[in-house]
C-alpha cells in the first residue's frame, strides 16, 4: 500500500490494515481517520472513550493527570500507554497528592483502576481520595445533553478546553466526557462514587503471604507477582483488545506507591552496590511493554532521592516516559528564601516522551513552582525569580 | 542542510559498504538518528532487520511516514524485518516457552549472552538466492544497546553480540551495523561507559548528539558531531570530524553550522 507520507489527520492509519490480522489491534497510537478493521461495530469515526481526549498536535490519546494545570505542561495530559514517573519529595508529602489526583480523575471519568501499595492497603487508599469539585448550575443541562448529544458535547469541548481549567463541572461525574477536573482535597470523595467505580488492589503484604512458588527471573518477588497481577488484569479485563466482544473500550488506571521503596523487597535505596540492581529496571521494562499492547496509563511514585546510585536513576528515567521531580522547600535552605517564600516547592519536568513524533510538545516555561492551599494543589509559573 | 548530506560531504572516498555506525546522545534525545537512518536505508532499497526495545512498531511506523516511508509496507514485501522487543518481550516473560527465544535473557536471574538475539538477526538478514528482487546489502539497525544493559545483560555480552553482527553483516554480507547507544555521562555508570568506549573503538562513523551546554532552546535543539574513523588501522591522518547543530521538526531535521541558526541570524 503505497503512502504519500504527506501530513494531515487524513492519512490512513495503516497500522490498523496489519492489526487486523493479528488479535491485538488496540493500541492508542493510531492517528484520527477511517479505520478499515471495522473492530470497532463499523463506526466511521473513532468512538471516543471518555476521559479521553486527542492531542491538538499529532492525534495522541491523551488522559488527564487529575491536575489541569500539570497536564499543560505536559503536553495536554498524559498519553496513553505511558509511564509517569514521579520522584518523590523528600518526606513524601506531596508525591501522595498527585498520585491521589490521578486515581480520583479515573474515578470521576468511570476509567478502571488498578491501585498497587506496599504500604496501605488500596481500599483506604481510594478512600482518601479528593472530592470533585461539581457546580450544580450545570447538572440541568448536562442532564438533558446525555448520549444523543455526547458526540457534540465532545466537540464543544475540545473547542473550549482550555476552559476547563476553570471549575465547571459536569453534574454526573461517573459518567463525564469531559477532560480535566478540580478537586478539593479537603473533602474526601463520595463512597458512592468509589463503589459505582471498578477497581483492583494489589497490596503486597497480602499478596507475598501465599504460598504460591513464583520463578525469580532477576526479579523480586514482589514486582514479579504485581507484574503478573497487571498482566492478568489487562488480559481478563480486555485492555489488550483480547476480548473484542466486551462492550465499551475503557482505559485503565495504574497506580503503583513507593516503587523501589525496601518495602517492595528492593534495596536499591538501601546501598549503592546492590544485589537485585536490575530487579527495578526489568519491571520498568515488562510495565513499559504491557502498557504499550494496551488502553492503559500509570503513575508510578519511586523515592529517587534515596537512590544512591545515579546510574540507576539514569536508567529508571530513560526506561520511564514522562517524568516529574517534585523538591519540597521543608527543611532545606529555600524555606527561608523570600524568593520562595510563596511557594511549598518546585516541580521540574525533566522528561517527556517523543510518541509517533520526531519532536515533542514542550512548552518553554521551565521554572514551575508548586502550593499546597485548603482546596487546593496549585501549579504557577515562577515569574519574580529571575533578577 | 539534511543529515544525507551532512554524513556523505565527510569522508571522499566514501565506502558505503561493511561499516559499523554508532549513534551516541549525551543528556539529549538522540532518537531521530534512528529513525533517519531506518528511512534512509529502507529508501536506498537495502534489507533492514531492526531490532525496536524500546518502542512500539507502529511508533516508527508513523514517523517513517511522515519521513517518506511506509514501514508495513515494507515489512510486507519483505524488505524490513522488525523484532519488537515490547511485545515479543511480554510473550516471552508471561508464556514461556522451550525453544530459544531472541529476548529469553528475559526470564533468565543471570542473563547470559545474547546467541538467540544475533541468531535471530542472522537469520533475517541472510542473503537469499532465490532469484527475486535482490536487495541491496543488509542492514542491522538496533534502537537501542544500553537497555540491554538495564535489562541485566553485562557489557561485555552486549559488545559480543555487536562483535558477531559486524562479522556476519559487515565482512561476509558486506552489510552495515547501526546501533544507538546512550552516553550516561556523569552518572558513573560504569557498564555504560565500557559499552560506549568499546563501541567507539570498532566504529567507522559516530555521530553523537549532544544537548547544548547552555541549556534547553527553543531553536538549536541539540549539537551534532560527527566522527569519520578508520578503527582498527594505524592512523596516519586525523580522524576527520564535523559538528553542526540541529533542530528538529516535524518531518525532518535541519542542520547548520555552529551559530548560523535561521532564528539568530
Amino acid at each position: 500500500m503505497a503512502v504519500a507520507g504527506t501530513s494531515g489527520t487524513g492519512t490512513r492509519s495503516t497500522g490498523s490494515m496489519v492489526a487486523a490480522a493479528s488479535t491485538n489491534n488496540v493500541t492508542s497510537f493510531q492517528r484520527r481517520g477511517p479505520r478499515a478493521s471495522g473492530a470497532d461495530s463499523g463506526c466511521s469515526r473513532l468512538v471516543s472513550i471518555a476521559g479521553t481526549r486527542r492531542s491538538v498536535r499529532n492525534g495522541q490519546l491523551l488522559v488527564s493527570t487529575g491536575l489541569p494545570a500539570l497536564d499543560q505542561f505536559l503536553g495536554g495530559g498524559l498519553a496513553v500507554g505511558t509511564v509517569l514517573l514521579i520522584e518523590e519529595d523528600k518526606y513524601n508529602i506531596y508525591s501522595p497528592l498527585l498520585f491521589n489526583y490521578f486515581l480520583a480523575e479515573g474515578i470521576v471519568s468511570g476509567h478502571a483502576l488498578l491501585v498497587a501499595s506496599a504500604k496501605e492497603d488500596p481500599a483506604d487508599i481510594l478512600q482518601k481520595l479528593p472530592a470533585p469539585l461539581i457546580d450544580h448550575s450545570y447538572k440541568k443541562e448536562c442532564d438533558e445533553d446525555i448520549c444523543g448529544h455526547k458526540m457534540e458535547s465532545d466537540i464543544k469541548m475540545k473547542i473550549a478546553w482550555r476552559y476547563q481549567l476553570f471549575p465547571k463541572m459536569e453534574g454526573r461525574p461517573v459518567l463525564s466526557s469531559g477532560f480535566g477536573h478540580d478537586y478539593d482535597i479537603s473533602k474526601r470523595i463520595p463512597q458512592e462514587l468509589i463503589e459505582t467505580s471498578k477497581w483492583h488492589g494489589f497490596f503486597l503484604p497480602e499478596k507475598i503471604s501465599s504460598t504460591f512458588n513464583v520463578e525469580s527471573c532477576s526479579l523480586t518477588s514482589g514486582y514479579m507477582k504485581l507484574l503478573q497481577f497487571i498482566q492478568n488484569i489487562i488480559y481478563e479485563e480486555g485492555f489488550d483488545g483480547s476480548n473484542p466482544q466486551k462492550k465499551q473500550k475503557n482505559i485503565l488506571r495504574i497506580g503503583i506507591q513507593n516503587l523501589g521503596s525496601p518495602l517492595w523487597g528492593d534495596d536499591i535505596c538501601c546501598a549503592e552496590n546492590c544485589d537485585a540492581s536490575h530487579s527495578l529496571t526489568k519491571f520498568l521494562y515488562i510495565l513499559r511493554a504491557l502498557l504499550r499492547t494496551s488502553l492503559s496509563a500509570c503513575i508510578i511514585t519511586v523515592p529517587t532521592h534515596l537512590i544512591q546510585n545515579k546510574a540507576v536513576i539514569a536508567r529508571v528515567t530513560n526506561l520511564s516516559d514522562t517524568v516529574v521531580g517534585l523538591e519540597s522547600f521543608i527543611g532545606s535552605e529555600k524555606e527561608t528564601n523570600p524568593l520562595y517564600k510563596d511557594y511549598h516547592g518546585l516541580i521540574h519536568i525533566r522528561q517527556i516522551p517523543r510518541l509517533n513524533n520526531l519532536i515533542y510538545d514542550i512548552s518553554d516555561v521551565k521554572d514551575l513552582a508548586f502550593k499546597l492551599k485548603k482546596k487546593l494543589f496549585t501549579i504557577e509559573v515562577r515569574e519574580n525569580f529571575y533578577v | 542542510a539534511t543529515l544525507v548530506r551532512v554524513q556523505r560531504g565527510g569522508s571522499p572516498s566514501a565506502q558505503t559498504e561493511g561499516k559499523l555506525t554508532l549513534l551516541c546522545d549525551a543528556k539529549t534525545d538522540g532518537s531521530f538518528l534512528v529513525h533517519h537512518f531506518l528511512s534512509f536505508y529502507l529508501k536506498a532499497n537495502c534489507k533492514v532487520c531492526l531490532v525496536a526495545l524500546i518502542q512500539s512498531f507502529s511508533h516508527y511506523n508513523i514517523v517513517g511516514q511522515k519521513l517518506g516511508v511506509s514501514l508495513t509496507a515494507a515489512r510486507e514485501r519483505g524488505q524490513l524485518v522488525v523484532l519488537e522487543g515490547l511485545k515479543s518481550g511480554v510473550d516471552v516473560f508471561f508464556r514461556p516457552r522451550e525453544e530459544p527465544h531472541p529476548l529469553q535473557f528475559l526470564r533468565e536471574a543471570n542473563a547470559g549472552d545474547l546467541q538467540p538475539l544475533y541468531a535471530f538477526v542472522r537469520d533475517a538478514l541472510q542473503p537469499v538466492d532465490s532469484g527475486e528482487a535482490a536487495w541491496r546489502c543488509p542492514v542491522l539497525l538496533v534502537d537501542d544497546l544500553s537497555v540491554l544493559l538495564s535489562l541485566g545483560v553485562g557489557p561485555v555480552a552486549v559488545l559480543d553480540f555487536v562483535h558477531y553482527c559486524r562479522a556476519t553483516v559487515c565482512q561476509e554480507w558486506k552489510g552495515n551495523v547501526v546501533c544507538l547507544v546512550h552516553d550516561s555521562g556523569d552518572t558513573e555508570d560504569e557498564e555504560s561507559d565500557v559499552l560506549l568506549n568499546g563501541l567507539s573503538h570498532q566504529s567507522h562513523l559516530i555521530l553523537r548528539a549532544e544537548g547544548l551546554a547552555t541549556g534547553f532552546c527553543k531553536d538549536v535543539h541539540g549539537q551534532l558531531r560527527i566522527l569519520w574513523r578508520r578503527p582498527l588501522q594505524p592512523t596516519t591522518h586525523r580522524d576527520r570530524s564535523l559538528t553542526y547543530q540541529y533542530k528538529i521538526q516535524d518531518k525532518s531535521v535541519s542542520f547548520f553550522a555552529k551559530g548560523m541558526s535561521p532564528a539568530v541570524l
